[in-house]
């Protein structure tokens, strides 16, 4: 045991300053109450801190920081999208990954490896051609590939996939990556923090108060708060507190299962997809095979995992990678999905005056985190919707004028 | 596996079973505004709750209603659709 943990272990002062400080109360208000201490309530208290010089804003947590779908995801970022409005969003992300670490000071582990759609019908030849086309009129990097190119990126594949579902070419996107989830939470967490933005936790907020059509509280296990705005990001407890300000929205809860193998040597370089035999993957810097799949097919609204998903995908993990027969499954677990219609994302203002929205993230939102926060800090700061999420607005369901994304989607749903 | 009880083949493994959500009153087409009917075609009842849900049991292909608890996934109860009560 090092020194300084024994040393430190039983004191009640301890030289090392916390990750986040600790504050014993709420303040009676602040200018802005973040309900959602996952990466996406976090970066936007980051961002209205850092470019808008608001920093009179609190953080409400229920649990734990990146306790929700921020620290459960699969961590796949990329931009390879198939609307324009999406295609310039995720992009302005991923141009935002790139210099979060030094930002932070803390080593997201953001590792660029290059993304395979594989496409295993002649349907999904054709999405990804689409896709490839719309990418690089944006300037993406996206082009379709033969099987070859992925055989040589992933020597260890059976191109027929068990004969079953060859293989006929993919949608490659060199910039997909992969990141640490937690120390995103963290990073952006510390980062507001240091701005003076004060972070609780084990904090839920049991209400919302509306008065003539605008907001003026918070009600919380921990007291009540006044404000005029309140930034919604809790992922999938978004319907629950869209109940608290008489918001109907087309958003619907399923599980999004995850599992990770036992740690193996690299052998797994680029992150693979499939929609046909709804698996991604990719391998941890750890070692750890990375797994994810299609949604649980019906509606649930807790964390609770399945025996039938280890079970289903790793049948179709051996159709694509027989030799990893012998290999354990090591740990499994599940978020709560707020899946939307068209795959989009709902953000901004709301008929609620001082109630802007950042959810409908479903199984795509964690490499949408930074440039979330970016658009949502603008749109709480300025009131005015950010040019980039114009086209995610709650109220294009009204004007019957969906972000058809779903050709986008990483697997099969 | 988790089982459901289908009203005609008794107790089924529930990959069996395809889901058709929630039980929801159509307005009627060409009466209702085009701000109902978008609510209808759209919206959600996203909250955890005992729901009222179309189920399907493929194999036989039977339509029939499922009472289940979406927060604690619990079936509480099955039966034959019998209009709208
Ligand atoms: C298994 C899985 C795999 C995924 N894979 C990917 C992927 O590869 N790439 C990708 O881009 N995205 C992926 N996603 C989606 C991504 O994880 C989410 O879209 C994203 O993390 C959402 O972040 P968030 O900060 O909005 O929500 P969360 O991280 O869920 O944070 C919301 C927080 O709000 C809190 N909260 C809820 N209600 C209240 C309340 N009343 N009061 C106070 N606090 C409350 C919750 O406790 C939670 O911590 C995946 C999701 C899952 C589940």
């Amino acid at each position: 045991m090092p020194w300084r943990l024994l040393r430190f272990a039983l004191s009640d002062k301890h030289p090392e300053p916390r990750m986040f400080t600790r504050h014993d109360a709420l303040k009676p208000a602040y200018d802005v109450v973040i309900i959602g201490g996952g990466g996406h309530g976090l970066a936007a208290a980051y961002y209205l801190a850092r470019d808008h010089g608001i920093t009179n804003v609190c953080v409400l947590e229920k649990g734990y920081l990146g306790g929700g779908n921020t620290g459960r995801n699969t961590t796949i970022i990329r931009s390879n999208y198939l609307t324009p409005e999406g295609v310039k969003f995720y992009d302005e992300s991923v141009r935002l990954w790139q210099d979060l670490s030094t930002d932070f000071d803390l080593n997201l582990f953001y590792s660029n490896r290059g993304h395979f759609t594989l496409a295993h019908t002649d349907a999904a030849l054709r999405t990804s051609r689409w896709r490839a086309e719309v990418n690089k009129h944006f300037g993406i990097e996206s082009e379709v590939v033969g099987p070859e190119v992925v055989k040589q990126a992933a020597p260890m594949i059976d191109l027929s996939c068990g004969g079953h579902a060859p293989i006929l070419g993919a949608l490659y996107h060199a910039p997909g990556a992969v990141a640490r989830h937690d120390a995103v939470a963290w990073g952006y967490g510390r980062g507001a923090d240091l701005r003076g933005v004060e972070i609780h936790q084990r904090t839920e907020v049991l209400g919302i108060d509306v008065a003539g059509g605008k907001v003026t509280g918070v009600r919380t296990n921990r007291g009540n708060i006044s404000t005029g705005k309140v930034l919604c990001a809790v992922a999938g407890s978004t319907p629950r507190v869209l109940d608290m300000v008489g918001i109907r929205s087309p958003i619907y809860i399923h599980p999004l299962q995850a599992m990770v193998s036992e740690p193996v040597k690299p052998w797994l370089d680029p992150i693979l997809v499939s929609g046909s035999l709804h698996v991604y993957i990719s391998q941890s810097a750890r070692g750890e095979l990375v797994m994810g799949a299609s949604l649980d097919p019906y509606e649930v609204q807790s964390t609770r995992s399945t025996f039938d998903f280890p079970e289903g995908l790793s049948s179709h993990m051996l159709d694509m990678f027989p030799f990893l027969s012998n290999v354990k499954v090591m740990r499994q677990w599940a978020g709560m999905a707020d899946m939307t219609p068209d795959f989009a994302p709902i953000m901004g203002r709301t008929p609620v005056e001082g109630f802007y929205l950042d959810g409908g993230w479903g199984t795509w939102g964690f490499k949408a985190t930074p440039v979330c926060g970016k658009t949502m800090s603008y749109t709480v700061a300025h009131d005015r919707n950010h040019d980039l999420i114009t086209g995610f607005t709650l109220d294009r369901f009204r004007n019957f004028e969906l972000t058809g994304e779903k050709g986008a989607a990483s697997v099969g749903h | 596996m988790k089982i459901m009880t289908c009203p005609v083949n008794g107790p089924r493994a529930i990959s069996e079973f395809a889901y058709g959500g929630e039980i929801r009153p159509m307005p009627d087409p060409a009466t209702c505004s085009d701000d109902a009917w978008a609510d209808y075609v759209f919206n959600r009842n996203g909250s955890p709750g005992v729901k009222r849900e179309w189920w399907c049991h493929t194999p036989s292909n039977t339509w029939f209603v499922a009472e289940r608890d979406t927060a604690r996934d619990v079936i509480v109860r099955t039966y034959l659709y019998a209009g709208d009560n």
